[in-house]
């Protein structure tokens, strides 16, 4: 079996009919994933989905095509699909081969740099909507690699200005054992560091993952939790739980009477429910509309990517990749997307700069960056690697 | 133009000459779910009226003897009656009302449906929806010509001013202006239309006969960072010569002469100010500031704040009756 043949291409995807003249000017994204086993959350209360991330893209073809109907421009969505042992290199070629120019990455940082080392990928502007890998922002960063996900080190540095907002500076640190909650946790470090704070202890999690549904489970949590969680004095634990495998069975059962934050808890996020400022409300009430759930970071940051070349083409009145591209990476760009003031590309490592939510489980506790925090160009720059501190040389 | 301005020194003359009377403002509060009343004179509040939920827009009738008010969260009109100072009725809105504007021979109402890509026609009359008119995403900001026959909407994710014809509810030209426009307002003489940009941080001329932005007012207030420069709210005073504008989150109003499009000054007011209102007599102008919960009432002659008067939970709207 080629590699080729096992792409399940979904093809053209066109929302709605947009009313735009005989001869209208057509700008094709791509999107590119990979099949994965749904994530599955610990908590009930979260649907398992299939479909994050790609319903975020397709909402805003349909806000783009809206306003290309005004200036005739039409907007199409290329969904491909990778198996899980596809090639992604192959898919990107089959993409390039469609003339696709402007693609967006649903993928992680393994895939996503399989994607970059392709010729193909080099006359394309791509976006990574998914992947909060440091490292792709700096040693691996590339010039036609645009992040709108936050990094890591963004939400890091987020919570711990919110933290020392509040004064809590002693932290106890929790790390799970999947190379990202390593990577998460790494960023909490350099978050400590900037903004002076301490960590009193980590530990590893090494409880066995099981099953989350157990009768009686919470006699098991109730008994391992308030052990594992003692620690010399703290102010808050930090939990770096990416892969949702015990983050939530640890507030209410600590050791000592302490708030959870993290990837659990209080969290720092680009996106969640619980956020109805800027007319979010408006963004989630279209998208539970549309895809029956929802909207997760993941869709938000898709949104975000195609919602980009949308603006792009809605300013500069073309349909051209290359003149989006420009126009993207260039100066007078603004992405409008609830945060309350416009987002822009940081030229020194093509990261969205953004503001980042802490949003608690029922209700939205803050927005980062916090006052006081002051930067001599953009407040937001306070968060997330800063020019003088990146290492990204390829742009 | 001396003509027009003739008698507008001649009106504003014969309301100098008028005994003094004490204006009434009203302002909807959109957290608090009701509206304050404000008596002009003492500067206090004198009443609060319960409306239903998120109240936003708010305007009068045509004779002033009611209050129309934009409930979001409940996807209709509460209609107050000045006088018994209640909510007298209902008017269907489509979903999520959040601005409208009457048009100026009072009958009527063209809502901006913020959830729904559209704008409503209420005939205020028969209370019924009239007309619908499919827009850009996001549609908020509504402005209406001196002679009723041009409508613009603004649509705050598609960043366009649609300009329609109102008597056969078609969009006859879309302008591009800067990112999240929310308010639009006609000049007096209805030739130029003024589209605030809260993300963008201009404000937009439009030119009503060639439909081309013809400025765009761009603005800096020093130890305030850009971003949080979002113009809001439009006021303008009846003789044409100046402009107000809301800038939001910098906490301070910019006057603006309207022959320059310069900036001459920026009034520091409460925080997070949004929306104006300019008293009958022009001395006065109203600010609702949703963070801080009140309302400044800057003193024109004087050049600054002569009072803050505290209202319910997140100002929204204002609106002044002689």
């Amino acid at each position: 079996m080629t590699a080729l043949s096992r792409l399940i291409l979904v093809g053209a995807l066109l929302l709605g009919a947009p009313a735009w003249a005989a001869d209208p000017t057509v700008v094709r994204i791509g999107y590119l994933t990979r099949a994965e086993e749904p994530r599955i959350p610990l908590t009930f209360l979260e649907p398992v989905a299939d479909d994050e991330g790609v319903q975020g893209a397709r909402l805003a073809l349909a806000d783009n095509n809206t306003t290309g109907r005004f200036l005739d421009i039409g907007f199409e969505l290329v969904e491909t699909v990778v198996e899980e042992d596809g090639s992604v290199a192959d898919a990107v070629r089959g993409l390039a081969g469609q003339g696709i120019r402007l693609l967006v990455a649903d993928l992680r940082a393994d895939a996503l740099l399989e994607v970059m080392g392709t010729p193909e990928a080099r006359d394309m502007l791509v976006f990574n909507s998914r992947a909060p890998d440091d490292e792709l922002r700096n040693e691996r960063c590339a010039a036609n690699l645009l992040h709108v996900t936050p990094s890591r080190r963004m939400l890091a540095d987020a919570l711990a200005q919110y933290l020392a907002f509040r004064r809590w500076s002693t932290w106890f640190l929790v790390v799970g054992r999947a190379p990202e909650d390593a990577a998460y946790a790494e960023a909490l470090r350099r978050a400590a560091k900037r903004y002076g704070a301490r960590i009193v202890q980590e530990k590893g999690w090494t409880f066995e993952e099981a099953n989350r549904r157990v009768d009686t489970g919470h006699v098991t949590a109730q008994t391992e939790i308030p052990t594992f969680t003692q620690a010399p004095e703290h102010d808050v634990l930090v939990v770096a739980d990416e892969a949702d495998a015990f983050g939530d069975y640890l507030p209410y059962r600590t050791w000592l009477p302490r708030l959870v934050t993290g990837t659990h808890g209080l969290v720092p996020t680009a996106w969640s429910r619980v956020h109805e400022q800027w007319g979010a409300t408006q963004l989630h009430s279209r998208f539970e509309r549309q895809a029956g759930r929802w909207m997760r970071p993941r869709d938000y940051t898709a949104w975000m990517a195609v919602r980009a070349v949308g603006e792009a083409a809605t300013r500069t009145r073309s349909g051209d990749a290359a003149t989006l591209a420009a126009f993207i990476r260039g100066p007078d760009f603004a992405l409008p997307a609830f945060k309350g003031q416009g987002l822009s590309f940081r030229e020194w490592d093509g990261q969205l700069r953004q503001p980042v939510l802490l949003a608690g489980p029922r209700m939205l506790v803050s927005v980062s960056p916090q006052p006081g925090f002051l930067h001599q160009f953009s407040e937001l720059d306070t968060i997330g690697d800063d020019r003088p501190e990146s290492r990204c040389r390829a742009r | 133009m001396t003509m027009i301005r003739g008698i507008l020194l001649a009106l504003a003359g014969f309301a100098v000459a008028l005994p003094v009377q004490a204006d009434t403002i009203f302002v909807s509060n959109e957290k608090g779910n009701s509206i304050s009343v404000i008596d002009g004179e003492s500067l206090k509040v004198t009443g609060t009226i319960k409306v239903g939920r998120r109240p936003r827009g708010i305007t009068f009738n045509q004779d002033m003897t009611l209050i129309y008010v934009c409930i979001g969260d409940d996807n209709r009109i509460d209609v107050v009656d000045v006088g018994s100072r209640k909510v007298v009725g209902r008017m269907p809105s489509g979903p999520d009302p959040e601005l409208f504007v009457l048009e100026p021979g009072g009958k009527h109402l063209y809502i901006a449906n913020e959830d729904d890509n559209m704008v409503s026609v209420l005939d205020t009359t028969t209370k019924k929806i009239v007309g619908e008119i499919q827009v850009g995403v996001e549609p908020e900001g509504m402005g209406i010509s001196p002679d009723g026959k041009i409508l613009v909407n603004t649509s705050e994710t598609t960043n366009m001013a649609h300009f329609i014809d109102t008597a056969s509810h078609k969009i006859t030209d879309n302008v591009l202006v800067d990112a999240r426009p929310r308010v639009a307002n006609f000049t007096a003489d209805g030739r130029f239309v003024w589209v605030s940009a809260e993300i963008g941080g201009t404000v937009s001329v439009i030119d009503t006969a060639t439909r081309k932005i013809v400025k765009k007012i761009a603005f800096q207030v020093q130890g305030v960072p850009k971003e949080s420069i979002q113009p809001v709210g439009i006021q303008m005073t009846r003789d044409g010569q100046r402009a107000f504008v809301a800038l939001g989150p910098a906490n301070r109003v910019a006057e603006i002469d309207v022959t320059t499009f310069e900036v001459t000054k920026y009034h520091l007011v409460g925080q997070r100010v949004w929306n104006l209102a300019l008293s009958p007599d022009e001395k006065r102008l109203y600010t609702t500031n949703g963070v801080s919960n009140d309302v400044s009432v800057l003193d024109m002659e004087r050049g600054r704040v002569i009072k803050s008067v505290a209202v319910g939970g997140a100002p929204w709207g204002v609106i002044v009756k002689p």
